[in-house]
């Protein structure tokens, strides 16, 4: 049953992540990419998730909150160059 | 006759010394400058003083030979020699060094601190000696090339002034680029013996001189001992270097410089001599330099100048007698050599007297100074006596030897009169210009218009030049006693065999050698009487100015470098990368093409689970990504985003293929990459201009498809053919060897720590470097931003200030965790310290650059030098238990609190690398950060 609902589950992140590439590609705005972005660093997230549950190795869950936090840096870098342009000041 | 003695380990020793030695007038210069000049004549005191024990050895007849293992699986030892004619030299180097030493401290004005001199002084010494009392012939060849290199120091000592610069140049490329021929000769040389050292060399002559090679050897060899000892058609640096201070010349061109040129003529003299090559090549370029110096000596107006082209003309005359080859030429060869340096020496000294006395060196004005300064006068024309050979002075022993030599050599022609007739021209020669040098200079009337009023020098000044004539007179009367024990080591050292019976005396008999003295003294005084038509005469001939000569050789040589270098190296990146992806395509297609089959390959693993659906989604976003940012670029803010889609999938692709190190590693500075981009994109345009032709796209596009293309087509050739790696040792060796069971990191910390060390060495560097760069810049900062739209008006959002701070410790804790448990699960040293960076970065990003300054430490470079300090100061240690550098040590530890634990010294290596990371970060970061101070305008 739980095999089941990976499989459902990873056919179901693969169209989020392709539902992002099409934000990315599309545009229109910075703001709109820099999402896109955003969005594909959490649909990986889950991706590495259900790796890992799907192997049993935790070691995917590592790479998975360090995408977390690595994901967000990006995210909010990036929107404080729009903002501001200058990110350390 | 190679023997040790319990005082060999002083040979090294007494070497080892004079190097020291060189920064001790420095250190001492601050104390004055005599202190420096007593340093300096300590130094040369106390390495005489080491020597003098193996004397009584080498005069008894041994060689001391005493090697250092060094690279013995390289055959490089360092091996050092005292054999007789290293004695003579040394004796030479440092007994006429030290009166040099005394001569300067008052010939140099005293505004002059001395310390840098004596410092160049020694280390063209030190250089000398080790010339001197090699075994090892590589070893003497680098100390060859040291005394090059310090000559050009001591040339350019006047170094504001146009003319020694010059001057300094022209030794240099002449000495130094008869040494690097000298070196080619030298390793062809050891090729063919077999070993480097002398002895064996020595001992392999008979293989030499058959092998084919051996005009090659002697050419290159010999290139390297005309170019030192100025023979023709080299000469013409000599007379230039007389742009140095009259301490420098008195040193280089009589004992030292140009006497290495015939010191390595006299050492290989066993291993090359003996053919017709040899005897014709170098008894003719010493004859030829032997009359053409005697023959412009006499026109120079100069007296430093006469001295300088009577020096080319005597080395040349050492040169012939080594180049005549019988044991008794080559006795007459190092008689001459000792004789030269002591006249030659004296003769400078006066010279430079007479110079600092009367402000010119000009044989026209400087008249009449017998009358004037008496003692010195005396002292210089009983040195010019000896230089011209006249009876009880030494220069007449060796000159007469020569004359002997000259009338009983029958190698060139049989009526044997070629080389009488030229000994006699050479010697009436000398004897004219030693003539003009005392008649010019102290009668001849009065001075004219000099510039100061000379006198005699001070005390000291003149003690130099006093003992110098005091031995040219004791040599030339009571020559066996004086010199003859040191003449014959000496001599049996150059020849390897037994020495000719020859008597040191100065009454030989009425013979053809004495009427050839009398025909030639008469007949240069009689020349000089002459001068008048005789320079007239010159003055018709074309003159060859060497100096601007070979300043226009140099600059258009210069100018074609330049010019060839633009064409080459004209600073367009793109060029350069286009080059090298050409020359892969090219090359790496024409090797592929015959070596490789891509017929067996398999690819296994393909599947359709929807697990590889998104693995394939992933793969096709990379793909998307990367066409992306190459299609986007010049849209730049655009291009750094959908790079940022490629890092992700490139570490989700170390994800799954178990690499979890590289993924974190990957992660971590993907998300650098961007701040950093960023950081920069702040002050630049936002678009690229397009500059590039259809055409140089086209090309662009053909290379990166062929790269890629070939890339791609190598990796799934590796992939699919089976092959045996490394990997499997390490997975073996990383518990037993490493004490860690996550291979990545011991191999990163133990295994290849070397490579890691110099790895973070050059982050280290690069930071230091973006230090540099940037710590002083202050740029403008854009008003708005690309749209034209105002920037927003609040500089650090309360929301996010407050949501950072928890964070910070909760990344901190993270890194601490990776760091720790590096060494057995993925992790490390590497990745810690990128997590601290971001962690540190994001407090900025939130809070702003005061924030953390408030916060951090000030100055990242000396953390920078903590980390290094860290991860070399552990692989010292390892020196401490007798193991090689970086050797780690892990063990089984029980702990209180923590139980069981398994440790590895390489943990503080990993702290370095973190140090150094965490430094490098956040360094670049802050001075990017810095760039923009003051007010937005």
């Amino acid at each position: 049953m739980l095999n089941f609902a990976i499989q459902i589950a990873f056919a179901m992140i693969a169209l989020a992540m392709l539902l992002s590439l099409y934000r990315m590609v599309r545009g229109p705005d910075a703001t709109d990419r820099i999402l896109a972005l955003d969005t594909l660093y959490i649909n990986t997230i889950a991706l590495l998730v259900l790796l890992g549950i799907n192997t049993d190795n935790s070691a995917y869950f590592e790479s998975a909150l360090l995408i977390a936090i690595m994901g967000f840096v990006g995210t909010v870098a990036l929107s404080k160059y729009l903002l501001r342009g200058d990110i350390i000041e | 006759m190679i023997e040790n003695s319990p005082y060999a380990f002083l040979l090294p020793l007494a070497l080892l010394t004079a190097f020291a030695g060189v920064l001790l007038p420095l250190l001492a210069e601050s104390h004055g400058r005599k202190l420096a000049a007593i340093a300096a004549g300590a130094v040369m005191a106390v390495s005489l003083a080491l020597l003098v024990p193996l004397f009584a050895l080498v005069v008894s007849g041994q060689t001391v030979v005493v090697p250092v293992e060094w690279l013995p699986d390289y055959g490089f030892n360092l091996a050092f020699r005292l054999d007789g004619l290293g004695m003579l030299f040394t004796i030479l180097i440092l007994g006429i060094g030290l009166l040099v030493v005394l001569y300067a401290y008052y010939y140099l004005p005293d505004k002059d601190k001395l310390g840098r001199f004596y410092a160049l002084l020694l280390l063209f010494m030190s250089a000398m000696l080790g010339i001197v009392l090699s075994e090892n012939l590589l070893m003497m060849v680098v100390f060859w090339e040291i005394t090059s290199l310090s000559s050009f120091l001591l040339i350019a000592y006047k170094s504001e002034a146009y003319e020694s610069r010059i001057a300094a140049r022209m030794a240099l490329v002449v000495t130094g680029g008869g040494g690097l021929a000298l070196l080619a000769g030298i390793i062809l040389l050891g090729q063919v013996a077999g070993s480097y050292e002398l002895s064996q060399v020595i001992a392999a002559a008979d293989l030499i001189k058959a092998d084919p090679l051996y005009p090659l050897i002697l050419t290159l060899v010999l290139l390297g001992a005309f170019t030192k000892s100025a023979q023709f058609p080299f000469h013409f640096w000599l007379p230039n270097a007389m742009a140095a201070p009259t301490p420098v010349s008195a040193y280089l061109h009589s004992a030292t410089m140009v006497k290495a040129g015939v010191f390595l003529l006299a050492r290989l003299y066993p291993v090359l001599s003996g053919t017709d090559a040899w005897l014709i090549s170098v008894s003719a370029i010493g004859a030829i330099t032997l009359v053409y110096g005697a023959y412009m000596a006499m026109y120079r107006d100069d007296f430093k100048g006469l001295l300088a082209y009577s020096t080319i003309s005597h080395l040349g005359l050492i040169t012939l007698l080594f180049g005549l080859s019988t044991p008794m030429s080559v006795v007459a060869g190092v008689f001459h050599i000792i004789n030269h340096a002591i006249f030659k020496a004296s003769l400078f000294m006066a010279a430079g007297i007479i110079d600092h006395e009367c402000g010119t060196r000009d044989m026209r004005r400087v008249n009449g100074l017998f009358k004037l300064m008496p003692i010195t006068a005396t002292l210089a024309m009983v040195a010019a006596a000896s230089m011209a050979g006249v009876p009880l002075l030494n220069g007449f022993l060796s000159k007469e030897m020569f004359f002997t030599e000259a009338v009983l050599f029958t190698g060139f022609d049989s009526s044997h009169l070629i080389l009488p007739v030229f000994a006699t021209i050479a010697g009436i020669l000398a004897v004219a210009y030693s003539a003009r040098f005392i008649h010019d200079v102290f009668f001849n009337g009065d001075p004219v218009d000099l510039p100061r009023q000379p006198h005699e020098p001070p005390r000291w000044m003149r003690v130099p030049v006093e003992i110098l004539v005091l031995l040219c007179l004791v040599v030339g009367m009571f020559p066996a006693r004086s010199v003859g024990t040191l003449l014959a080591t000496a001599a049996g050292a150059t020849l390897q065999a037994p020495l000719p019976a020859y008597d040191l005396k100065i009454w030989h008999g009425f013979n053809l050698a004495l009427v050839m003295s009398v025909v030639a003294l008469a007949g240069g005084v009689a020349l000089y009487a002459q001068r008048a038509t005789l320079i007239r005469w010159n003055d018709k001939l074309p003159s060859l100015n060497s100096k601007t000569g070979f300043e226009r050789l140099h600059r258009f040589m210069a100018a074609q470098a330049s010019r060839i270098l633009a064409w080459l190296d004209n600073g367009s990146l793109q060029r350069y990368i286009a080059l090298l992806c050409a020359f892969v395509l090219i090359y790496g297609g024409w090797a592929s093409y015959r070596n490789m089959s891509l017929s067996d390959a398999s690819f296994s693993g393909a599947s359709s689970s929807p697990i590889d659906i998104a693995a394939m989604i992933a793969l096709a976003a990379m793909a998307l990504g990367t066409i992306g940012t190459t299609l986007l670029h010049h849209r730049r803010l655009l291009a750094v985003i959908l790079i940022g889609i490629v890092g992700l999938v490139v570490s989700l692709t170390f994800v799954r293929f178990s690499a979890p190190d590289l993924a974190l590693t990957q992660l971590s500075v993907e998300v650098v990459t961007i701040v950093l981009m960023l950081l920069a994109l702040y002050y630049l345009p936002q678009t690229t201009p397009k500059e590039s032709s259809r055409l140089r796209v086209g090309r662009d596009v053909l290379l990166a498809a062929g790269i890629g293309g070939g890339m791609a087509l190598a990796t799934y050739a590796l992939l699919t053919s089976p092959f045996s790696t490394i990997s499997d040792f390490y997975l073996q060796q990383s518990v037993p060897g490493g004490g860690g069971s996550n291979v990545v990191n011991v191999i990163l910390v133990d295994f290849r720590g070397f490579d890691t060390l110099g790895e973070i060495a050059v982050l280290a560097m690069a930071a230091l470097g973006a230090h540099a760069l940037l710590d002083q810049l202050r740029l403008l900062p854009p008003k708005h931003d690309s749209a034209g739209r105002q920037w927003a008006q609040e500089p650090h959002p309360l929301f996010l200030r407050m949501l950072m701070q928890p964070l910070l410790p909760l990344a901190l804790a993270v890194s601490v965790y990776i760091f720790l448990r590096g060494h057995n699960l993925p992790g490390g040293g590497f990745v810690a310290g990128l997590v601290t960076g971001v962690a540190l970065i994001l407090q900025s990003l939130a809070g702003g650059l005061s924030f953390a300054e408030n916060r951090l430490p000030r100055s990242y470079p000396p953390l920078l030098g903590l980390g290094l300090a860290f991860a070399a100061g552990i692989g010292l240690v390892s020196w401490f238990f007798s193991r090689p550098f970086l050797t780690s040590a892990h063990g089984h530890f029980h702990l209180p609190l923590l139980g069981d634990i398994e440790l590895a010294s390489v943990i503080i290596f990993d702290l370095g690398v973190y140090l150094v990371v965490v430094a490098t970060v956040l360094l670049i970061l802050s001075e990017l950060g810095k760039l923009h101070k003051g007010e937005q305008t």
